[in-house]
């Protein structure tokens, strides 16, 4: 039910996420989903890949700092509140967002994010049991 | 094992006696064939004769770097030209490039104390010794060398640079010994790691590292990530080159300084005055065996302490501690002296950052600055912000308490800052240029 996400430390210097895209694309992996976090210094990226242990080993090799997170792609019903529902129901049973970000799939009517929570099986069992669909990694890195 | 046992492991008494018959003879020689030293003395109103004990020694003027340079290329040879069998000469960096020249009693005499100097590290005849320190004008790469053979151990003369070349035969030659700089073995560990070479897996197991100020923590990190005893090594080529002092592998606690070669002191590096034993200041040596080139009270620049405690393998040489900075490296920062070292020690306790690091001086109006850049383990990687900011405040907050100076700390990323082959090139001083 889990996905693998690579993280990667960036310098905040010019020319460096597009030096990740390049890597990436010369490989033809493609990039699935991505979030930029970033301070004044430095920033980390976070991406879901058609190929992850191809993409860890080729930024590697291109002397990146690569790091594996796991986390949980959920689908996001497409009615008002559909998140807030997600983020309550965690909440209440003391389940923390570390992070979040979209996922942008070209077809299906509900929206997909992926969340980095402090304890993932707990989490998955909470949403699985609250009637969220979640889906699994080599469903994920295909769509 | 001792090389020398003889020497190496004399009475106190009787080293003294030697040490004191050796400097009469090198200030007579000095005083005779070099007009440096005899207008030096003159001028300080000294003759030879008055030096009648090793406290005397107090009484001679200071040789300075400058000195050197000033007498550029042989203006301090203490004997013809003709007697000259090899020259040194130091990168000039700073101005004109210091020489050093050697008898061939010198290179006989060099050689020897660096065959003590793998022997005190734990090699013997068996073992085979992977070179890269520079071979050429520089000390380390010959002396090295001379030295491994006079051991009779077989000498791989690879020099420096080539890094990938140089992991290749560490795997195929299976040397057993390795001298090269502490920096350059970390280079040497991560291109191996990238290679897909265990380094611990080799047969290499004795690290000589030298030629630049490190650490403890620095030490234990070569220790666990390459497998092997690190064992730290002194000199410099005004003085001779390597050899001068190392720390043996049975204590690894201190250099023993190689003393029935060369006579140290410790002063204050600020008002010239000699320190009681156990103080620290800067090392000033006085080469007393030295043909060509003769040094008295040569001003190292490097601070230290000595430790005169017998020691467990029998030397009875007196250890020097690690050399932890240059007086002339001494940072000021807003009126509190940093040693590059200081900074050095606090990254290493604090878990997520490499040793690689460069100190970045600059000053805003009237205030000094310092940023410290510092390279992020893979290893202690995490993909949260707040976790490399909490690192980032942990290392200010270290540097703060320990130091007393304000720090801009910033994460970089690995291999971004500047490998060196030789010397660390740690501090950019943006202030000189203002
Ligand atoms: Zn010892």
């Amino acid at each position: 039910m889990k996905c693998e996400q690579i993280s990667i430390f960036l310098e905040n210097r010019a020319g460096r996420l597009s030096e990740v895209t390049r890597v990436l694309a010369e490989s033809q992996i493609n990039i699935r989903a991505l979030s930029l976090a970033d301070t004044s210094d430095f920033g980390i990226l976070r991406l879901i890949v058609s190929n992850f242990e191809k993409a860890k080993q080729v930024l590697k090799d291109n002397g990146f700092t690569v790091g594996r997170t796991t986390v949980v792609a959920v689908e996001v019903p497409d009615q008002p509140g559909g998140l807030h529902n997600i983020l309550a129901l965690l909440s209440t049973h003391g389940v923390n967002v570390e992070y979040m970000y979209a996922f942008v799939q070209q077809s299906g009517k509900n929206a997909v994010m992926i969340f980095r929570f402090d304890r993932t099986d707990q989490a998955i069992e909470i949403l699985t049991q609250g009637g969220l669909k979640i889906i699994p990694g080599d469903v994920l890195y295909t769509m | 094992m001792i090389f020398d046992v003889e020497l190496e492991t004399m009475p106190r008494e009787e080293l003294e006696a030697l040490q004191l018959r050796r400097l009469q003879s090198l200030v007579s020689r000095a005083y005779h064939n070099v007009p440096f030293y005899r207008r030096k003395f003159d001028e300080a109103g000294i003759l030879p004769a008055d030096i009648r004990s090793l406290k005397d020694l107090a009484r001679l003027p200071f040789t300075m770097k400058q000195d050197m340079r000033d007498h550029y290329p042989f203006g301090l040879f203490a004997v013809p030209k003709d007697n000259v069998v090899r020259i040194h000469a130091s990168s000039g960096t700073t101005g004109k490039a210091t020489v050093v020249g050697y008898t061939k009693r010198d290179v006989k005499n060099w050689a020897r104390l660096m065959a003590r100097c793998l022997m005190a590290a734990g090699a013997t005849s068996l073992d085979t010794v992977h070179n890269a320190y520079g071979y050429g004008l520089f000390t380390g790469g010959l002396g090295a060398h001379y030295g491994a053979e006079e051991l009779g151990a077989t000498i791989v003369p690879i020099s420096g640079g080539g890094t990938n070349r140089q992991v290749q035969l560490l795997r195929d030659f299976e040397p057993t010994v390795i001298c090269c700089t502490p920096s350059y073995m970390l280079v040497l560990i991560e291109a191996a790691e990238q290679a897909g070479i265990d380094i611990r897996k080799l047969p290499l197991r004795i690290g000589i590292f030298g030629a630049e100020p490190w650490t403890d923590e620095m030490r234990r990190e070569i220790e666990e990530r390459a497998g092997l005893t690190a064992i730290d090594i002194y000199g410099l080529s005004e003085i001779m080159g390597p050899g001068v002092a190392i720390s043996c592998h049975e204590a690894q606690c201190g250099l023993h300084m190689f003393e029935d070669h060369f006579l140290p002191e410790i002063i204050d590096p600020e008002t010239g005055t000699p320190l009681p034993p156990g103080s620290t200041g800067e090392l000033v040596l006085t080469t007393l065996t030295k043909e060509a080139q003769p040094l008295i009270r040569y001003r190292t620049r490097d601070i230290t302490s000595l430790n005169y405690v017998p020691c467990k393998c029998g030397r009875t040489h007196v250890r020097m501690q690690r050399v932890t900075g240059r007086s002339d490296d001494m940072l000021i920062i807003r009126g509190v002296n940093v040693f590059p070292s200081q900074i050095e020690t606090i990254l290493l306790e604090t878990e997520g950052t490499a040793p690689h690091y460069q100190l970045i001086v600059d000053r805003q109006g009237n205030l000094d600055t310092l940023e410290v850049r510092a390279e992020v383990n893979e290893r202690f990687f995490t993909d949260e912000i707040k976790g490399l900011q909490r690192l980032e405040g942990k290392i200010r907050k270290s540097i703060k308490e320990f130091l007393g100076v304000s720090t801009k700390v910033t994460l970089v990323e690995p291999r971004s800052i500047e490998r060196s082959v030789g010397k660390a090139q740690r501090i950019v001083d943006l202030r000189k240029k203002q």
